[in-house]
């Protein structure tokens, strides 16, 4: 496989070009000043302070492995691209340098936090890209796509500019649908006191209805006591956690707890979704003021996990294809979810194949940290930037991929396509809906 | 429904349904809703191919819908619920439905005592409310944060006034969210707004708004404070003066301010649900004093009780000078009532109930998983239920009524307040 050389231009993002062309350098350094000054000033002195140039971390970017061992794409590197000047001219950088900043900081690092692992001091680059979006965040120099969905998530409280009216419709209309194969199915809304809050992320009602509809088949079956909202609270995901505008973060996931404690439910179960879970367990909770999560949230690899153990739900049937199981980072180096995701994907396609790495060592699929949500402009970065992805996935020689996290659809469903691995992909509730046993279903 | 004071009080247990009986079965029952007197209760009713019905106390409702959701009581005990015929919505309050029909109704509000009754609809993808069956004369390319006034005299929603273009981030920038009153838009309008709220005369109105990414700050009648901050939250009216208060976050903890002033120090890792007294002499909020550490503060001043997990549910007692909460602790609730916490912790505890003389305090809670009872002035009611409801205190405030499913029969039983043991 080749890198395509056309990633090398200069490619334009108007919301990255147009907020440059209104910033002096005066304002910059006053917006990087303040912000290292106040915000995490001691984690970020130690890190800085600690990190001794090894390299190690170099290693774990899947950028710097896709692009020959470039190093400017090996995470120290990213980080001597944008934070360190900022900080040693105390902010006197330039607004080209800004741009370009931006431009590293949202779309060559997905925060995925491999790296981190790979630090004999356990530096979280992550967390100081994170803070250079939080800076570019605040001079106004966020690329388009991924502000326009903030705003849509500060305006209507979900990502995808889903309105009341249509959320609603959604759930009544994946009801209805259902009804045909499971006569008295029901997706109740605002049922007080119900066990299992189920929350999905915005795509699902305006894209994906069917994965609401299978999440509620499944459930149906198992028997789960559940609800969904008809207000707002209802979309988990949290794309302000990645532009670093964590007062909008801190907002929507006040919503999501509140709306969730407003039904008097024992949990939350989230949909099949990394970047979320990161949100709701340890950015937006935290910055609340809340050390823990106020109601419990369990990710759908647990909780299918969970039904599946507990013999809720049943194999009725098994996929014989040669599959593999991509781990997301937010779920796995993240929660530790990855051996409750194999044990539920392996229950249905028994003949399962690993990548290697694999587990908390596996690959991004380099379309998290919000990079996908950067749109078209950039798309080929991040798949050029995966090829060892490619490389990974096509060693497996498996067919099927089973990837229990939407952004990772998303960006492998662009790795397969580019580096054509004739691969299909699929969520747990796919192949679980579709092969467990249906004893509420009318016969066909 | 007849008024509380008419309601019947005498101490006993009166079995009202027996679960099982129907006058017409149903593929289903959903959800089992008590009225305020307890004298009934009512769910939707699938019944096959036909569609869905209403059935209260057992009887079936002869007329059907092709869908019916959000049945509610009215707290003045009407029955309530979001109906659909022939593809269109409308709202049904008893026997009848509202005259005129919306591509989606949703989001039904009471006024206080139940007389007005407003929902949020959208029309040929135009949205507002209807109020008593009228519909806002003007609607919104989208609108939501949609909110009744106590009174019921007026209503308000987050409004969108101009159009944004496909990931047109610069034309959001400018502003393109208001607030309008029964349809009405304010003249100004900002980047976002959100969670207006009337005042006690229903005359004024106040939201959070944000100028810009960076810029929070509150608006009155569409005027904004001319502080900013990085971020606020939602404001409220103190009903004795006028004054508008609201959380205020300023250099990464958050204060309280009132008119644009700051009134109680950033020094909270979180403060927010504040409420004036009725008396407008006391504020109360929600307050984390440390970081993962919540209590309720009142005027400022910080309860000595704090939980880990979080509290919720703040209940301000009719004289000010009292408040209830539920709080938790790891995974187990409880309920704290003047900066003490009752002994006795449970799986869920729903929010606390005052008596009209605010010497009494209620709370339903759940414990054993899926057992329910109700907890009064600190003492656990002797008896769990499979279901119950929020308790009820009659008007004078010594006697409770308690809603409940034991056994496959709903009941409606009232017992003398036990007296406090705090």
């Amino acid at each position: 496989m080749t890198v395509d050389t056309q990633e090398k231009k200069i490619i334009e993002d108007p919301g990255i070009d147009q907020g440059a062309a209104k910033l002096t350098p005066e304002k910059i350094a006053q917006v990087i000043n303040t912000t290292l000054g106040t915000e995490n000033l001691a984690r970020l002195y130690a890190y800085t302070k600690t990190c001794v140039h090894c390299g190690l971390c170099s290693d774990a970017c899947h950028y710097f492995l896709s692009h020959d061992r470039d190093p400017k794409y090996s995470p120290v590197g990213k980080i001597k691209n944008t934070l360190w000047p900022m900080i040693k001219n105390k902010g006197k950088v330039s607004v080209e340098f800004m741009k370009e900043a931006a431009r590293i900081a949202h779309t060559e690092c997905n925060l995925c936090r491999r790296c981190v692992q790979y630090c004999p001091f356990g530096i979280d680059t992550a967390f100081m890209i994170s803070t250079v979006r939080r800076i570019v965040h605040k001079l106004a120099l966020t690329p388009q796509y991924i502000q326009d969905t903030a705003h849509s998530h500060a305006a209507t409280m979900n990502q995808m500019w889903v309105k009341e009216d249509e959320w609603i419709d959604a759930l009544m209309w994946q009801e209805d649908e259902a009804r045909d194969e499971f006569p008295d199915f029901r997706i109740p809304l605002d049922k007080e006191g119900s066990d299992v809050y189920y929350s999905v992320i915005g795509p699902e009602p305006k894209f994906r209805t069917q994965l609401i509809y299978q999440a509620a088949a499944i459930f149906h079956e198992a028997g789960v006591d559940f609800t969904m909202p008809s207000g707002t609270g209802w979309d988990n995901s949290d794309m302000c956690m990645f532009t670093g505008d964590f007062e909008m973060m801190g907002r929507l996931k006040r919503d999501h707890y509140e709306s969730a404690m407003k039904l008097k439910v024992n949990k939350i179960v989230m949909g099949e979704c990394g970047h979320a879970y990161r949100s709701v367990y340890d950015m937006g909770n935290r910055w609340l003021g809340w050390r823990e999560m106020p109601v419990p949230i369990i990710h759908s690899i647990q909780y299918f996990y969970e039904l599946l153990m507990a013999g809720k739900i049943k194999v009725a049937s098994t996929i014989d294809k040669l599959a593999t199981f991509h781990d997301p980072c937010n779920t796995v180096r993240g929660m530790g979810l990855h051996e409750m995701g194999r044990a539920v994907a392996k229950a249905f396609v028994p003949n399962m194949v690993e990548m290697y790495p694999n587990r908390e060592h596996n690959y991004c699929c380099a379309a998290g940290g919000g990079v996908i949500n950067c749109g078209p402009p950039h798309k080929m970065t991040r798949v050029h930037g995966n090829k060892i992805k490619a490389e990974q996935l096509k060693a497996t020689g498996a067919e099927l991929i089973v990837a229990p996290c939407h952004n990772c659809h998303g960006g492998l469903e662009d790795i397969v396509h580019h580096y054509k691995l004739d691969m299909e992909i699929k969520f747990l509730g796919d192949i679980i809906y579709e092969h467990m046993v249906k004893t509420k279903a009318v016969e066909e | 429904m007849q008024p509380a004071t008419a309601w019947d009080w005498s101490p006993g247990k009166k079995d009202i349904w027996d679960l099982s009986k129907h006058s017409r079965e149903a593929q289903w029952h959903e959800e089992l809703y008590a009225s305020p007197d307890g004298e009934k209760t009512a769910s939707i009713a699938k019944y096959g191919d036909e569609g869905f019905g209403i059935c209260v106390n057992g009887q079936a409702q002869e007329r059907l819908f092709e869908k019916i959701w959000n049945l509610r009581f009215a707290p003045d005990g009407r029955l309530t619920a979001i109906v659909q015929e022939e593809m269109d919505w409308s709202v049904l309050v008893d026997d009848e439905v509202w005259p005129e029909e919306y591509a989606f109704v949703w989001g039904v509000q009471f006024s206080q005592t139940g007389g007005t009754i407003a929902a949020s609809i959208q029309q040929d993808g135009e949205y507002g409310m209807v109020v008593n069956g009228e519909a806002w004369p003007t609607l919104y390319q989208n609108a939501n944060n949609f909110v009744l006034a106590k009174d019921g005299s007026a209503t308000a929603a987050v409004v969108q006034v101009k159009n944004i273009p496909q990931a047109d981030i610069w034309t959001y920038k400018e502003g393109c969210f208001s607030v309008a009153i029964d349809g009405n838009a304010w003249d100004t309008s900002f980047m976002n707004c959100w969670t207006p709220v009337f005042d006690a005369e229903a005359k004024r109105v106040a939201c959070q708004v944000r100028h810009t990414l960076y810029d929070y700050s509150i608006v009155v009648d569409g005027q904004a404070w001319s502080s900013t901050f990085p971020s606020v939250w939602d404001p409220c009216f103190n009903p004795a003066t006028g004054a508008v208060a609201a959380p205020v976050r300023m250099a990464g903890k958050w204060g309280m301010a009132q008119d644009n002033e700051l009134i109680w120090d950033a020094k909270f890792f979180n403060c927010w649900n504040q409420q004036f007294s009725a008396d407008g002499k006391n504020l109360w909020a929600i307050v984390a004093p440390k970081f993962g550490r919540w209590t309720l503060a009142v005027n400022g001043q910080v309860w000595g009780k704090t939980f880990g997990t979080m509290v919720t549910d703040m209940t301000v007692a009719p004289d000010g000078k009292h408040a209830a909460a539920v709080g938790k602790e790891g995974d187990k609730y409880a309920i704290i009532a003047n900066d003490t916490i009752w002994v006795g912790w449970y799986d869920m505890v729903w929010k606390p109930v005052f008596s009209s003389d605010s010497h009494n305090v209620a709370a339903k809670v759940k414990r054993a998983g899926d057992r329910y009872t109700v907890v009064i002035n600190g003492q656990v009611h002797n008896e769990d239920f499979d279901q119950c409801w929020d308790p009820v205190f009659s008007p004078e405030g010594t006697k409770v009524m308690l809603r409940v499913v034991k056994d496959g029969k709903y009941s409606r039983i009232v017992i003398p307040v036990p007296s406090s043991h705090h």
